[in-house]
């Protein structure tokens, strides 16, 4: 157990399975207006969105393609 | 110099029948595409005997690999703008023709999405009340089945296929962070499905190897498959099975005016002390798709540590000393080789500083932003299937469900120059003979492909025009000939066939 405890604290896969954050919002002038678009679409969407969004998810399936 | 990089993307559309729910999906392809020619199209079939996909570009072929038509003898047709629509394998698929330039190829990949619209209207007018053909532009079902979107670049033959594919490999890796299509978790059985919320790519999760032939499993990160449908000792096609299908036009512009620039600059030699080689490039495409930070570095054969962005950005920069030293005639007579240029550097900038800027911009952003935003403001888990619905309705390609077109993405093409293109040919390549023919003198053509076609005169034999070469049959070389000739034959007599 801590050998391979050892083994995953190499530089290597230190870098590469690291878990990083997702990036956030900033507050420049450009994404408030593209927050503000984005609630009004929040507004609406349910409207649009399949009704049973289980159902449509389950439903979607495609065989054979490259 | 590097040759011009005529190009062309192949979408293989989604498709569910509403109402009918264990249709099968060929037949649904059909009577698609069927509605479409009916309707609106005369029908000139695909001639898909000289075809060749099973040889290899690294020097063999493969006796056993029938073009798929062959299996199926399914609906297979040619349009007035010079594009193939078909059905392959259980999908409608349809091939834009040869354009000269990135922008062009956006704007025929868009008269794709109009010729799938028209064909769901005409095909709901023949459907029993209650069902109707849905078609979605995405690459995956969310349950490990994958359809592409293939890009075509015309290359050299002198080009040295490892050359190519050692240059080309780091670039098509990186390039994710761009041009990703973005997907709601993972279906790599190889990631823990919790463990990946949002990732950049909606096809990563499906490639298992560096190079081959494959390209519906263990598919290839660069794909061997060498049929230029051009003059062989003169030209390769690189056939790019990697790609999302875009929405966004910046993405898809992006996606085939970068690639066409690294393509030239390997062509000419310029990156041949620019070795990006990762240690491992499947993995890497994994992880350059499911990190949103955009910071986690890659591992490259040399030892050195770069972030998918920062090989997208050595390569901008390579490629402005490009423009610079020799010009990007190569992308086509519009001066599309600065914009893409332009446009490059702006995006990394921006990718840089505030990736969630782009959300008007790119696929995987807009899409990302959405399904946060609704997310949040419903207090959803990640796995919720409203979540998934999201990520497929993007794709969904009818204007009053579409949430793409709600997003209000920034466009680059104009709606006038897509209407036209659905009918009319580009001009500059050979697929302006190809689609003035169809659109001229259907009834006598036999059957047509990408370097040929065949005349049926009703004398025999029939007459085939041979077009091994991408860039004639251009306006500038055939347009006063179909002026000049009243009917096939005389069409025949002028090129002297």
């Amino acid at each position: 157990m801590a050998e391979r405890e050892l083994k995953k604290k190499t530089s290597s896969q230190r870098t590469e399975d690291e878990v990083v954050e997702a990036p956030v919002p900033s507050s420049t002038e450009k994404s408030e207006k593209l927050k503000a678009e984005l609630d009004d679409l929040l507004d609406e969407i349910d409207e649009v969105l399949e009704d049973n969004a289980e159902e449509f998810v389950r439903n979607y399936v495609q065989k054979g393609g490259q | 110099m590097a040759v011009a990089k005529v190009c062309g993307i192949e979408t293989e559309y989604g498709i569910s029948v509403n109402g009918a729910r264990d249709a099968n999906p060929i037949t649904a392809s059909s009577i698609l595409i069927n509605a479409y020619i009916n309707e609106l199209h005369g029908n000139v079939g695909w001639d898909y005997v000289d075809e060749t996909p099973g040889n290899d570009a690294r020097g063999f072929a493969r006796e056993s690999f029938p073009p798929s038509e062959v299996e199926s003898h399914l609906v297979n047709t040619v349009l007035t703008n010079g594009a193939r629509y078909y059905v392959d394998h259980a999908h409608p698929e349809y091939s834009s023709p040869e354009c000269i330039s990135p922008r062009e190829a956006v704007v025929y990949d868009r008269a794709g999405e109009e010729v799938l619209r028209a064909s769901m209207n005409a095909a709901l007018r023949s459907m029993p009340v209650g069902q109707e053909i849905v078609v979605y532009k995405n690459n995956s079902d969310r349950k490990g089945n994958s359809y592409g979107c293939h890009e075509n670049y015309l290359l050299d033959r002198a080009l040295p296929f490892g050359k190519l594919v050692k240059f080309i490999t780091p670039f098509l890796v990186s390039r994710q962070v761009i041009v990703g299509a973005g997907k709601v978790g993972t279906e790599s059985p190889l990631v823990a499905k919790g463990k990946v919320q949002f990732q950049l790519s909606q096809r990563a999760d499906f490639f298992e190897e560096e190079v081959g032939l494959e390209t519906t499993l263990k598919r290839p990160i660069v794909n061997t498959r060498d049929e230029p449908h051009a003059d062989a000792s003169r030209y390769r096609r690189l056939h790019v099975i990697l790609g999302d299908a875009n929405m966004s036009e910046v993405s898809s512009y992006l996606k085939v005016g970068s690639t066409a620039i690294v393509l030239a600059m390997i062509e000419d030699g310029y990156m041949d002390d620019l070795d990006l080689s990762l240690y491992d490039p499947v993995s890497s495409l994994r992880h350059v798709s499911t990190d949103l930070s955009l910071r986690r570095e890659l591992r490259l054969k040399s030892g050195r540590r770069m972030t998918a962005l920062q090989i997208q950005e050595a390569l901008y920069e390579r490629a402005c000393d490009y423009r610079d030293s020799h010009g990007l005639e190569a992308l086509g007579p519009d001066g599309d080789g600065n914009s893409v240029l332009e446009l490059w550097g702006e995006i990394i900038d921006a990718l840089k500083t505030d990736p969630l800027s782009l959300a008007d911009t790119l696929d995987w952003v807009a899409k990302y932003r959405l399904v946060l935003g609704y997310k949040e403001r419903n207090n959803l888990a990640w796995d919720d299937p409203k979540l998934a619905a999201i990520d497929l309705q993007y794709h969904d390609i009818r204007p009053n469900k579409s949430l793409f077109y709600r997003l209000g993405v920034r466009a680059i093409v104009g709606e006038e120059e897509v209407k036209t293109a659905v009918t009319q040919p580009p001009t500059n390549t050979r697929a302006y003979f190809r689609g003035k023919c169809l659109e001229r003198f259907a009834d006598s053509i036999a059957s047509a492909n990408w370097d040929s076609m065949i005349f049926d005169l009703g004398t025999d034999p029939l007459r085939r025009v041979p077009m091994m070469d991408p860039l004639k049959g251009t306006k500038d070389h055939v347009g006063k000939l179909f002026e000049e000739s009243v009917n096939p034959a005389q069409l025949l007599d002028s090129l002297g066939s």
